[in-house]
């Protein structure tokens, strides 16, 4: 009964999407007010209608309803209850419907915060975004259905795949899909702003927070993701530039350059078919990464082939979505026309050094991703393009971003000189000079080279703020005053900036990490990168719905203990698979990452390493995220809310 | 043989959202060389070679018994005395650029090494096109807006 109400309610929300798609693009059309003000009712209404159907989902894998196809191939009764609830977004259909609750959350958010916007911006942005989401809502009723009933009902369901019982991975979906379904709102924007034939500087201060919110999670995401990778698969590795990771950061990186580039729009009405296109591209990298994916064309053209009702409805409602904003785009951008005027070397034109930088490594990206698929399907050669490819095609546009990022915000806006941006970063240079030199002594050049980056770039990040304090050139008090009329956008930007310094320190400190790997009995020790580890014991251990084999392992410095660490093997008996578990100690500057592998003949094969400011590399894009929060509680871009004033307040004596 | 191989772990793969794998990557010490410069350099050559059977891996990364072979041959050749090149040559005469993760540059993997430069010369193109493009001329001052400046000019 209550996965036919979610059944239903996925039905009623393809019907409800579809009057968001039409009824206020009509009403803007036509300047009929009634209709354009059902637009935020449709998008509430769309929302129940989700949340509903995604509730019953919920329930469903909570009371461990096996006669639901979808719960009876991915859950089990002896699953935990936190994995019950999260295994939902392990699975495709499930994943998918987050996907769409997600969207239509976005449309209401727009309906509920976006009242100080004219009326038809507003109606067709969530016209737009009701026009996708009925497109994927009805791909998941349609060929998606996570509401599809088995019978006979089995008597226990197959598990999830034991990986996935990890709380870093119940939580990187949603945060990803709201980074990634964040995009939707400037998409809507771009589009809107298209029909309307308009973009100005209030467009920009509108798409912005949107933007930066959708950034933020993305970040958060990918972030997420990459550390879950880091301890759970268990060789210290933390990025691998798979076909799915990439597909996350194409939309980061495109993403990334829209956040900038509608600075320029706000501040300077200029680059703006630029950001609409963006805009635009942005959210067709976010499709292509969910889709693509979970199509498994990136994987192989074989997998696609299993499922070809799935893959060919969402090729066409990729291709729809997409061309049809593209071809939108084509008509309308010429009537945006081009004002802000600005030199090239300026603020501006630092941004959009910036814009071809990011979108440049996002065109190596996306073609280094694609390239087998094409190679195979045009050429029918079979080649790999891995780590090695991508790390030296990067690389060398990085550098020059990472410059660009330090030496960008100096600049002034219109029009700006370089040597004087230059002298205030002197110091700067100089320390990150040292850094890398002093690394060469104990690293490789690649490393040292992080190094160099990484001080230049969260030194680089403040100096806009020590000057603008006058720090050690007017007495400390004032400086210290002046702290607090900073803006918190520009808080925000170098912050963020900081951020991917510590980022690309941590990825310095991985490129230098040590490790080893050993066959031990119980009582031996082993020196690592100035440890001593010593194997203390081997036992067992039961689990809820596994059983574990633990090591124990004492870690010693100078005859001081540092760490007591046990990692361990997990089987799972209803899967059939065993996974490790990794025993991780952090001291934010260098982690113990133990993991136990075989053991034979009395002795166990141990895999040890020291990371070197390994939680630098989340850190770093935690610290990035915050950075955009901090932008977005900026008062500029709150201005054009509504104004909710507070009753006077009232004077008593 | 390998092909088939391949085929079929292909077919294999789950549709999944994450770099599913065993996740027991770990090699047995007795595989590795006595000489940690030697080892050092045979695991920066597997680092460039893909395990075939699996989805996006090195063949140092992987838990796959092809890569625990494909290892041991690698730190064989290393052992042997053999260049990183002959060692790579070695394994794409018998495994074709597949096994390669860097690919080799010829023909028809130009445009993919060339994709940095042609990013970077297409973003310059389309900002030289559009710096180009003649932006409107601004609106003349309305007659109001003119006897407004003439007084500030006067004052």
């Amino acid at each position: 009964m209550i996965p036919e109400l979610g059944h239903f309610a996925l039905a009623l929300a393809v019907v409800i999407a579809a009057a968001q798609a039409v009824l206020p693009l009509i009403g803007a059309a036509r300047r009929d007010a009634v209709l354009m003000a059902s637009a935020p009712s449709l998008a509430f209404g769309q929302l129940a209608a989700l949340a509903l159907s995604f509730g019953a989902l919920l329930w469903s894998s909570v009371v461990s309803d096996f006669s639901v196809y979808n719960i009876a191939e991915n859950s089990q009764s002896l699953k935990p209850l936190l994995y019950k609830i999260t295994g939902i977004w392990g699975d495709h259909e499930g994943s998918i419907l987050l996907w769409c609750l997600i969207l239509a959350l976005c449309g209401a958010a727009v309906g509920a915060f976006g009242r100080a916007l004219p009326a038809t911006v507003r109606a067709r942005v969530i016209g737009v975004l009701g026009a996708t989401s009925a497109g994927f809502v009805l791909f998941s009723l349609t060929v998606s259905n996570p509401f599809v009933r088995l019978w006979p009902p089995p008597w226990e369901g197959q598990g999830m795949n034991p990986l996935l019982e990890d709380p870093g991975l119940a939580f990187h979906p949603p945060i990803l899909y709201a980074g990634y379904v964040g995009f939707s709102i400037p998409f809507a924007f771009a589009l809107a702003a298209l029909i309307e034939g308009r973009v100005d500087a209030a467009w920009g201060r509108w798409v912005r927070p949107w933007a930066l919110a959708a950034w933020a999670c993305l970040t958060g995401g990918i972030a997420l993701g990459s550390w879950w990778s880091y301890y759970v698969l268990g060789w210290g590795g933390y990025w691998f530039w798979d076909p799915v990771e990439n597909a996350s950061l194409l939309p980061w990186l495109a993403g990334t350059a829209l956040v900038h580039s509608a600075i320029v729009v706000e501040k300077r009405d200029a680059l703006k078919i630029w950001t609409v296109l963006l805009a635009i591209g942005t959210f067709s990298l976010s499709l292509c990464g969910t889709f693509l994916v979970r199509s498994g064309i990136l994987n192989s053209v074989h997998a696609f082939a299993n499922d070809p009702a799935r893959g060919v409805f969402i090729l066409v409602l990729l291709a729809l979505v997409i061309g049809t904003a593209l071809v939108l785009f084509a008509w309308r951008a010429p009537r945006l026309q081009p004002t802000g005027i600005f030199a090239p070397l300026s603020r501006e034109g630092g941004l959009v050094l910036n814009n071809i930088l990011l979108c440049s490594i996002a065109a190596v990206v996306f073609t280094g991703t694609t390239y087998p698929l094409f190679a195979q399907l045009l050429a029918g050669a079979q080649i790999s393009v891995g780590a090695p490819f991508f790390n030296a095609a990067v690389l060398p546009l990085a550098i020059p971003l990472f410059v660009v990022m330090v030496v960008g915000p100096m600049l002034s806006w219109k029009r700006a000189a370089l040597a004087p941006a230059l002298i205030r970063l002197w110091w700067v240079a100089l320390a990150a000079l040292a850094a890398g030199g002093f690394a060469t002594f104990h690293a490789a050049l690649f490393p040292a080279l992080g190094f160099a980056a990484s001080v230049w770039l969260i030194l680089g990040a403040f100096v806009d703020i020590i000057a603008r304090i006058g720090l050690f050139r007017l007495p400390l008090a004032t400086s210290l005053a002046r702290l607090g009329g900073i803006p918190l956008a520009a808080w925000g930007s170098a912050i963020a900036h900081a951020g991917m310094g510590i980022t690309v320190a941590g990825i310095a400190g991985m490129a230098i990490a040590e490790h080893r790997i050993v066959a031990v009995t119980v009582g031996e020790t082993v020196d690592l990168g100035g440890y001593h580890w010593t194997l203390e014991d081997l036992h067992d251990a039961p689990g809820p719905n596994y059983s574990a084999r633990l090591a124990d392992i004492r870690v010693t410095h100078d005859g001081r203990v540092i760490a007591v660490m046990s990692p361990g093997r997990r089987s799972y008996p209803l899967q059939r698979t065993t996974t490790t578990e990794t025993a991780i100690r952090t001291n934010l500057f260098r982690d113990l990452y133990a993991v136990l592998g075989e053991e034979r003949d009395g002795k166990a094969v141990l895999r040890l390493h020291v990371n070197y400011l390994a939680p630098w590399i989340w850190l770093g894009a935690l610290v990035m995220a915050a950075g955009g929060g901090l932008s977005l509680a900026d008062r500029r871009l709150r201005i054009g809310a509504p104004l909710r004033r507070a009753a006077a307040p009232v004077v008593t004596a | 043989m390998i092909r088939r191989l391949i085929l079929l772990a292909l077919l294999a793969l789950p549709l999944a959202s994450a770099p599913l794998v065993a996740a027991l990557a770990i090699s047995d010490p007795a595989e590795m060389l006595p000489d940690p410069k030697q080892e050092a350099r045979a695991e920066a050559i597997g680092r460039q070679l893909r395990c075939l059977v699996c989805q996006n891996e090195s063949i140092e990364d992987s838990g796959a018994d092809l890569a625990r072979d494909l290892r041991h041959i690698v730190r064989q050749h290393v052992a042997a005395g053999e260049s990183n090149k002959e060692i790579i040559a070695w394994m794409v005469a018998r495994y074709g650029d597949f096994v390669r993760l860097r690919p080799p540059f010829e023909p028809l993997t130009w445009l993919l090494w060339a994709s940095p430069a042609l990013a970077l010369v297409g973003g310059g193109v389309i900002v030289a096109f559009a710096s180009r493009q003649k932006r409107p001329a601004p609106a003349p001052l309305s007659v109001a807006e003119q006897r407004k400046l003439k007084d500030l000019l006067k004052s």
